[in-house]
This record gives structure tokens, C-alpha cells and sequence, in this order.
């Protein structure tokens, strides 16, 4: 353990990383937050999907890993679609209660998660790394991986194209209005049915390329779909239903799991996450930059 | 009956405490924990723990598991219970998640590897008599004004208020209760099973939880019965490959056929009484009888 300037700014390097991965997840829910007011627990489905999309498009499909990036990008949207056609459509037109939607997420995320015990076993895919340059940039003294370094800045590229998209487009007018009310919204001429497609579309992507991205990192298994747990952790830190909130929050759980790892113990990172989890909530529901907690429950 | 099947009546026994209380929690007051393995975890090393350090009576022991639970249950929930929706959900799920890393963390504990050697205690008349000690408790306090003002919130928290309920001392109640007969569940199941895992009160076991009490239908003690006596031993008697995941798949394809057709459960805001079941007899007799005419 070695407290020196090389190994904090290799930490950073490492902390941005995997919180620009969680805001990517983040964002999804978000999103989809700011529209219907719930938690979309199905979410980390798509995430662990992308990451076998990934793994298997590299090994069945082609060892490209830009191939490997859009199948993920896609497949992330279509599935994010499709659940929210055939589970979340029909309740919300029944208009049943909010936690039914979150309890039929979590529905999903079981089936999906078992499923893919059964079918492609409980074992570790490991993505072929030979086709990643897994080397390190001497920067300073300290040792940044290039994989880190990639992700890090795709991310930054993808979350500013959202934001630009919701911030600058007819469509981000339309998600912006809609998040406000989503009755008004209707009167004033936006198909909500459609938006929402779209919405859980770009969510899906956002979190099909997040699963690839933990692919590379670690690997795909069944149970990846827990790291989403930190995403919506993020989530709830920077205020659910605010898109510069979750990134923000995104960033800081990512800079404080990798310090708790790096300088205390990788045991206890976890404990930290959920930790400040129910703090947030006790002490400031609404996050750094939600709106209050009354408009939205 | 050989010590098998004494074994599988024994822990859905065990499990049904936690099932009630999750029951009265999101069943009678409409609130939804996906921690609530965390409160049968606490209860379950509480307990254990305090038997072999502090040399005390398993009895002892098992009552502070119920009293740790509780007075952390209360100590979260109070703060928490004031959320509203999704973030009491989150809340508790994130307790849940976080109570199992502590025990994985810590060395006392005995961390991942788990703690072995819990002294022996219950056998399967204990449990049962407990069961129907709690059932009969559940009931009365559901008849109770406490009860119905726990209901009451369930269908309207706003009227339910304006009637002069304390929404949040109510709410705090049904979560004590809940989080005590969880503690209760968890240091019936260390000393019956002489052995304490963190893997035991993960997040799957909190999902089952609210689950199966949502099959049997919300607002429903003999339905939350019913489906505790079913869907618990069933994986034990049908052993396939794989039985665990394939379960877990069944589970999550009911959950949603269920929020999606019938979302009060299977019997859901309804009991089965025996004057039912004697109406259903004698309806059974009835018929019977007037075929028999008809066939003469």
C-alpha cells in the first residue's frame, strides 16, 4: 500500500473510470425516473445481456471489438424495448400502483438472471483480451491502463451526446416536458406511448454498453446485474430524475469505491456503497441535485 | 416420519414467522422491504453469537436476536418509514445488502466462511406451537384499533390522516413487529440448523420473502399460510437439476403474471376461515346429492 502521487493519480484514473461506467447505467435510470416515477429494477437485465451480447459477438460473430460495441449498443436498446412493451405497458395503462411496476422489474430480473444460469451455466465468461490493448501509459510515474483510459473517454463522449440530445433536440424538449408532467405534456401534441419507447431505447443502449464495458473489465456472468445496484446507488446520490445528478453522483462513488479499495480494504467497498446509500436517504432523499422529494413520490 | 421430511416441516415452519411478518408489513400496511433477510440475519447471529460468548440460555439468546432486530429495525425504519414509495423500498434493500457485507466483513462472525457450532435448540413441536403463537398474536393484533388503523393506511394514506392516524408511528409499529418476528425467524433457523451463513439472508431470500407473501395475496394471513406451506418445501421435494434456478424462473414468471391479472395475490384481502371451508362442504354435498337424483 503506497500512499504516493503515482498511485492517487492512478487511482483517479481508475475511480473515473468505473464511475463514468455507473453514470452510463445512471443515466438510464434517471430517465426513465423522470418520466413515470419509478424504478425501473429491470435495468441491470439489459446490463448483464450487454455484457453477453459482447462477449458473445467477439467469439461467435467476429473478433471486432467495434462489431462487439454496437451488437452490445443495439441488442441493450431492443431488450430495454421490449420489456418495456410487454411488462411495464400494460400496468401503466391498468394504472396500477407504482411498486407493482418496480416488483414486476424485479420479476424480470429474476427470470432473466436464472435463465441465464440454466442456459450458459453460472461460470465467469472471460472476453478474449487478446484483442484489447491491455497495456499501460507510463503518465508521471504512474501506471494508467489503456482499457481505463478508453472507457473513461467514450463515456465522456456518450454522456454529452445525451445531454445534448435531451438539452438541444425536439425529442429532449419532448423528455424534458414529459418529466415535468406527462399529462400536460400529452395535451400539448407529445405521443407519450412513443417517447417512452424511445426513452427505454436510449437506456437500454446506455446500459448495453455499460455491460459490455464490465465485460471487458472484469467478465460476464449472471450476476452482474448487482453492479447496477451501484449505478442506482449513484443514482440516488446525485437525485433521482436529475441527468446531471446521476453522473455527478456517478463519479463520486466511483472515486470513493476505488479509494476504500486502494487505501482501507476491497472488503469493505461494498459496505461503503450501501452505507452511503441509506444515508442519502436518511439525511437527504432528494440527492445533491434532486427536485423535492414531494413532486416525486 | 423419518428426520428428513421432520426437517422440511420444521424449517417452513421457521420461515413462515419471517413470511408473517413481511406479511403484515406489505400485506396490512402496504409498505414493500427487499431487506428484510438483513432483520433475520441480525436476529439469527445475535442470538448465536451471545450463546456461545456470553454463555447465556438459548432462550435468552433468542430474545435478544428479537430485540436486536427490533430496536434496529425501529432505529432505521423510523427515518426511513418518512420516505416515501420506491425510497423506503431502496432504503431497506440497501440495509439489507449492507447488514450481510458487515457479517461477511467481520471476524466475529466467522465472515464468508460462517459460523459453525450454534448451539441446538427447537424441535419441530417448539416450532409449531410458536407458529400458532404468532398466528394467534398476528391475528389479535390485526383486529385490534392498532390493526386497523395499519389497514387503513394501506387504502388511503391521505384519508387515513385526515381521520387522525399517526401515519408514521403506525407505520413504525408494523415495521417493528415485522423486523422482530424476522429476528425471531433468523434465531430459530441459527439454532435449529446449528450453523450460520451469510449466503442464508442475501438478497435472494428478501426477494422470496416478499414474494411468496405476495402470491399467497396482500392482505391475507391464511393466504400468506398457504403459500408459505407450498413454496417452500417444493424445491426440497422436487430435486432436478438445476431446481434452484428453475424455481427462481417459476417465481419470477408468477410475479408478473400475477401484477399483471390479479394483482391482490391469490387470495388476496381475504381469509380462509372454517366456516368457508364448511359452506364449501356442505355446497359439495348438496350437489353431489342432486346428481345422484338425477341419475335415479
Amino acid at each position: 500500500m503506497k500512499w504516493g502521487c503515482d498511485m492517487l493519480l492512478q487511482q483517479i484514473v481508475n475511480g473515473l473510470s468505473i464511475g463514468s461506467i455507473y453514470a452510463l447505467m445512471a443515466v438510464g435510470y434517471s430517465l426513465i425516473y423522470s418520466l413515470m416515477n419509478f424504478t425501473n429494477f429491470a435495468h441491470g437485465v439489459v446490463v448483464t445481456l450487454g455484457a453477453y451480447f459482447g462477449f458473445y459477438s467477439l467469439t461467435l460473430l467476429s473478433p471486432n471489438i467495434a462489431v462487439a460495441f454496437i451488437v452490445a449498443l443495439m441488442f441493450g436498446g431492443v431488450v430495454s424495448s421490449i420489456i418495456e412493451l410487454t411488462t411495464y405497458r400494460p400496468l401503466l395503462l391498468k394504472n396500477s400502483k407504482r411498486s407493482y411496476l418496480t416488483i414486476a422489474g424485479l420479476g424480470i430480473q429474476i427470470i432473466v438472471e436464472n435463465l441465464l444460469i440454466i442456459m450458459l451455466g453460472g461460470r465467469f465468461k472471460t472476453y478474449p483480451l487478446a484483442l484489447f490493448n491491455t497495456g499501460s501509459i507510463n503518465f508521471f510515474g504512474s501506471n494508467i491502463g489503456v482499457i481505463d483510459l478508453y472507457i473513461l473517454l467514450i463515456s465522456i463522449f456518450l454522456l454529452i451526446l445525451v445531454e445534448l440530445y435531451v438539452n438541444c433536440t425536439k425529442n429532449g424538449l419532448a423528455i424534458r416536458s414529459a418529466a415535468y408532467s406527462t399529462d400536460i405534456a400529452s395535451i400539448m401534441g407529445v405521443d407519450v406511448d412513443k417517447l417512452m419507447i424511445k426513452v427505454f431505447f436510449l437506456a437500454g443502449t446506455l446500459a448495453g454498453i455499460a455491460g459490455y464495458f464490465l465485460g471487458i473489465k472484469y467478465t460476464a456472468y449472471p450476476q452482474l446485474s448487482v453492479l447496477s445496484n451501484k449505478a442506482f446507488i449513484s443514482a440516488v446520490l446525485g437525485g433521482l430524475g436529475s441527468l446531471t445528478g446521476s453522473v455527478v453522483g456517478a463519479i463520486i462513488l466511483g472515486l470513493l469505491e476505488t479509494f476504500v479499495s486502494g487505501y482501507i480494504s476491497s472488503s469493505l467497498r461494498d459496505i461503503f456503497s450501501f452505507g452511503l446509500l441509506v444515508l442519502v436517504l436518511l439525511f437527504r432523499p432528494t440527492g445533491i441535485m434532486g427536485k423535492s422529494s414531494e413532486d416525486k413520490a | 416420519m423419518n428426520e428428513y421430511i421432520i426437517g422440511i416441516i420444521a424449517l417452513t415452519g421457521i420461515q413462515l414467522i419471517a413470511m408473517l411478518g413481511v406479511s403484515l408489513l406489505s400485506g396490512f400496511t402496504g409498505l414493500f422491504s427487499f431487506g428484510h433477510a438483513g432483520f433475520m440475519a441480525i436476529g439469527g447471529y445475535v442470538s448465536a453469537l451471545s450463546v456461545k460468548y456470553l454463555q447465556i440460555p438459548i432462550f435468552c439468546g433468542v430474545i435478544l436476536g428479537v430485540l436486536a432486530a427490533t430496536l434496529i429495525g425501529i432505529v432505521v425504519g423510523y427515518p426511513a418509514l418518512r420516505l416515501k414509495g420506491d425510497y423506503f423500498l431502496i432504503a431497506t434493500l440497501g440495509f439489507g445488502e449492507a447488514v450481510r457485507q458487515i457479517i461477511e466483513y467481520a471476524n466475529i462472525t466467522g465472515g464468508a466462511k460462517g459460523l459453525p457450532d450454534v448451539a441446538k435448540a427447537f424441535n419441530l413441536p417448539t416450532i409449531l406451537l410458536i407458529d400458532i403463537l404468532v398466528i394467534i398474536l398476528l391475528v389479535n393484533f390485526l383486529r385490534s384499533t392498532h390493526g386497523r388503523n395499519c389497514i387503513a393506511i394501506r387504502e388511503e394514506e391521505t384519508a387515513a390522516q385526515a381521520m387522525g392516524i399517526d401515519i408514521t408511528k403506525y407505520k413504525t409499529i408494523s415495521f417493528a413487529i415485522s423486523c422482530a418476528l424476522a429476528g425471531l425467524s433468523g434465531a430459530m433457523m441459527a439454532h435449529f440448523l446449528q450453523y450460520l451463513h451469510p449466503a442464508m439472508f442475501g438478497m435472494p431470500i428478501s426477494n422470496m420473502l416478499i414474494i411468496t407473501v405476495i402470491l399467497g395475496g396482500l392482505g391475507s394471513i391464511t393466504g400468506t399460510i398457504l403459500a408459505t406451506c407450498i413454496l417452500v418445501p417444493l424445491p426440497e421435494l422436487l430435486r432436478i437439476e438445476n431446481i434452484q434456478s428453475w424455481r427462481m424462473v417459476a417465481y419470477g414468471v408468477i410475479i408478473l403474471l400475477i401484477v399483471q391479472f390479479k394483482p391482490s395475490g391469490l387470495y388476496g384481502y381475504k381469509e380462509l376461515t372454517f366456516k368457508q371451508i364448511k359452506k364449501y362442504i356442505a355446497n359439495l354435498k348438496m350437489r353431489l346429492n342432486r346428481r345422484r337424483k338425477s341419475f335415479d
